[in-house]
């Protein structure tokens, strides 16, 4: 059976090594994951910092801070940051510390690879953000990098920014194959498909989703940089290409992106509220079926992101259609998140109030996502306010909280520490509320018709414009409790049970907080 | 699958590999882009440096990696489920290859059954030809671009066509190798291997002769509009492919040289010949679409 590791290696790894070389040097799933989550939360107070100017720039009309260039700057930067470097490191990094734990495996699949996937990122975003310093400043173009803004009108920079995101590609995609090879290939013996958690499930979905994506992505930066300095014209009518095709590939890529950045998020709540609700999850196959399908579709969306550009009646019909099918799997997954709560013994602590909160605020985000995919409202409300406050719902409210909720449902077993629930709670009820200061007045400035992306704007959104702020600082300053929570709970607190959670189910709650460096080195037997 | 096996499963303690490995990526990255960046501004920069430090970092960093998993591999530390892994790891990574290759197939079509077309006033856009681009009329191959660049076509017949039947060829060969190694036969293995690599080297040889015609008799450039664009950028990346597939190649041939892999154990082997396998069927896609149609 298989208790040996490394047999060739002299000293004993089942204790963690100590040093700067352990984490450069590391193998091990648990480290790698650990990384990656404080990677993506500094990540998520750069780019938080970066939406900081852009609220005090707008917080009154007219320009007072920064100047226009910069604040497009910040926008850009803000939202690359906040997809590539806060949202998807965070959920890889979940998914290292989660997946082997939960299916009974030893390690990732390829643990080497994957200390690579995520040592690229720190290098990828450094030059990222070295790029904001060179003459000229750094991307400027919005993260969606549309030609021609980032090929005739981008500045210098350009090619560093192309440069970043391939390694960032690289380093998605073999976090992918690693996920994806671990899930097919590393399941304990019993561990069916139709068996595995949903978080490993969605991951599974995911991993796809992001090796199918990934790749297109680095194709249209490739172009873009062929466009701007090797004299092609991909997106340039008068060689007899089309900026207009540059949408269509960017979306090609950033429509799965959309799910890539949620599906892990349904595979959390999947696992919180069974848990707060002592029952088991509401219709397991139909979520399964239903992540699935809600994959599939992603590929046959990309173009409701271009309404306005402009393309043909019936492919305009074609993507709203589509879009709006995904409701339906959308839907069946909320309403098995309430069925599951039906009538169970529900508790409230943090992790479930992160989880509740994300099944209202995910569905309004769901909603105004609905209304943005009728083409003819689209037409009213594209690049406006309604889509920054569309957006953000589903991703800050969205996908933010359910990585939160995940670190709070799962602290205890990383560390073997209970973290403080009173400041817990405390960081959920000023994050909920904040959030809500923050992006709900954003719709009404967006139907009155404010412009995403510009840095000032008519006195009549003044008003409106100053709670947003006034929201956006408070939610900010509330994620510094998160950090505070963590660090207090990394140093010592209460020590945690094996399972702290009643109703928690899964693998995972089999082994001692906080878990041993290696964990099923003999694969468990499930039935 | 997983139930089946119940052996070890190697997992090594520590590798200094990744992180010089990020380290090589991050600087080929840098590198780069400050190449790219001063080739623009006309400038002698230190961009190329950089790159050229990250790309030997990147060649030590394989080297010791590769070094260290042959050893791991000989000394018998891999089991079957090990195995599986890598050559699931390798099937997805080809499928994310074909993505790649599909972006710039579809910028392809893309431009010649739309760009082009609505250019030339197709659809609804009369106007857009009647204004904005006078006198352009649609066509493809696009010998004559909207702002006036002109080239000639790049044929089917001659070099594509030798160039198609020798890598079909190959893959072939390529076979027939991973038969032999199957079966225990290191002549045929050996002999077949290397007929592979020398058509793979005569493919890249006459794949640069056509970019030499190309350039100095066609008057085909990388920049003479959408149909150069996807010309080049699509036989570029698979010839790149071509270049890398046949390295691999070479390192099997060294590696079955020193008397490496069994016909039970030749992941490594294998993966070369799927690599390969994929880069051929590129590249009749590309003789279809590209040159042929």
């Amino acid at each position: 059976m298989s208790t040996v590791v490394g047999e060739m290696d002299q000293h004993d790894h089942h204790h963690a090594p100590s040093g700067i070389s352990r984490w450069l040097f590391t193998t091990n799933h648990k480290d790698i994951g650990s990384m990656y989550l404080w990677f993506s939360f500094i990540m998520f107070l750069v780019g938080g910092s970066m939406a900081m100017v852009i609220r005090a720039e707008l917080f009154q009309p007219g320009l007072q801070l920064v100047d226009p260039h910069f604040f497009n700057q910040m926008t850009t930067v803000h939202g690359l940051i906040m997809v590539f470097g806060a949202v998807m490191p965070a959920f890889t990094g979940l998914a290292n510390w989660m997946i082997p734990m939960m299916i009974g495996a030893p390690d990732m699949a390829l643990p080497r690879m994957n200390n690579w996937s995520f040592w690229i990122l720190p290098f990828a975003f450094a030059i990222l953000l070295a790029s904001l310093f060179m003459e000229g400043g750094g991307p400027a173009f919005g993260w969606t990098f549309y030609a021609p803004l980032s090929t005739t009108y981008s500045s210098d920079s350009t090619a560093l920014f192309v440069f970043s995101v391939h390694i960032m590609g690289i380093s998605s995609i073999m976090g992918a194959i690693n996920v994806i090879v671990t899930i097919m290939n590393m399941r304990a013996p019993g561990m069916s498909y139709m068996k595995m958690p949903l978080f490993v499930w969605t991951w599974f979905i995911t991993a796809f989703l992001l090796i199918a994506v990934m790749p297109v992505l680095a194709g249209a930066v490739t172009m873009v940089l062929t466009d701007k300095y090797f004299g092609t014209s991909f997106f340039d009518a008068a060689g007899g290409g089309d900026p207009v095709m540059f949408q269509h590939i960017f979306w090609f890529f950033g429509h799965p992106e959309v799910y890539i950045m949620i599906l892990p998020s349904f595979g959390i709540i999947s696992a919180i509220i069974p848990a707060f609700s002592r029952k088991r999850l509401f219709g397991y196959a139909s979520m399964v079926y239903a992540t699935a399908a809600i994959a599939g579709l992603s590929f046959l969306v990309w173009a409701h992101h271009m309404f306005t550009t402009g393309m043909p009646v019936f492919a305009e019909l074609f993507f709203m259609y589509c879009t709006m099918l995904i409701s339906i799997p959308t839907g069946v997954k909320v309403f098995n998140w309430v069925a599951t709560m039906w009538r169970g013994a529900m508790t409230f602590e943090t992790p479930m109030l992160f989880a509740l909160a994300f099944v209202i605020l995910f569905t309004i985000g769901g909603f105004s996502g609905l209304m943005l995919a009728i083409t003819p409202i689209d037409f009213q409300y594209h690049d406006t306010y309604f889509v920054v406050a569309h957006f953000h719902y589903v991703l800050v409210s969205g996908a933010i909280f359910s990585i939160m909720a995940a670190a709070y449902y799962w602290l205890p077993k990383w560390t073997g520490h209970m973290y403080d629930e009173k400041l817990g709670k405390l960081h959920f009820w000023a994050s909920l509320i904040s959030v809500n200061v923050l992006f709900f007045p954003m719709h009404f400035a967006g139907l009155a018709g404010m412009p995403r992306r510009i840095p000032d704007y008519s006195l009549a959104f003044a008003d409106i414009n100053q709670i947003v702020s006034i929201g956006g600082f408070a939610f900010g300053l509330s994620q510094l409790i998160f950090l505070w929570v963590v660090i207090k709970c990394v140093k010592g607190g209460e020590k945690a049970p094996a399972k702290p959670w009643e109703g928690a189910e899964g693998l995972e709650w089999t082994v001692p907080s906080p878990a041993p460096y290696h964990t099923f080195d003999t694969p468990p037997e499930v039935k | 699958m997983a139930e089946q096996h119940h052996e070890k499963y190697y997992v090594p303690a520590s590798s200094p590999w990744p992180i010089v490995g990020a380290i090589g990526l991050g600087l080929i990255a840098f590198g780069a882009g400050h190449t790219v960046i001063d080739m623009k501004n006309e400038v002698d920069g230190w961009g190329a440096n950089v790159l050229t430090g990250g790309i030997i970092v990147m060649l030590v960093m394989l080297f010791g990696w590769f070094r260290d998993q042959i050893n791991e591999s000989m000394s018998g530390l891999y089991s079957a489920q090990l195995g599986h892994s890598y050559r699931q790891g390798m099937a997805w990574f080809i499928f994310s290859e074909i993505m790649f290759f599909a972006a710039f197939f579809g910028a392809l079509f893309y431009a010649r059954v739309i760009a082009v077309e609505w250019l030339g006033g197709a659809s609804n856009n009369a106007m857009t030809n009647e204004v904005l681009w006078p006198g352009f009329e649609a066509m493809w191959p696009l010998t004559q671009t909207p702002g006036g660049t002109e080239t000639q076509a790049m044929g089917w017949a001659g070099l594509p066509l030798y160039n198609t039947l020798i890598l079909i060829t190959s893959s072939f060969t390529c076979h027939f190798a991973h038969v032999g190694l199957e079966k225990g036969k290191r002549k045929q293995l050996t002999l077949w291997l290397g007929i592979t690599i020398l058509l793979g080297c005569i493919f890249l040889y006459l794949q640069g002769a056509e970019y030499v015609h190309a350039y100095e008799e066609l008057g085909l450039t990388l920049s003479s509009g959408v149909y150069g664009n996807t010309f080049y950028l699509l036989t570029g990346f698979h010839g790149v492919h071509v270049t890398l597939g046949t390295l691999m190649l070479i390192i099997m041939f060294l590696r079955i040289l020193k008397g490496h892999f069994t016909p039970e154990h030749h992941f490594a082997f294998q993966a070369t010949s799927w690599y390969w396998h994929f880069v051929d069927v590129v590249w009749v896609c590309l003789f279809i679409f590209v040159y042929v149609l």
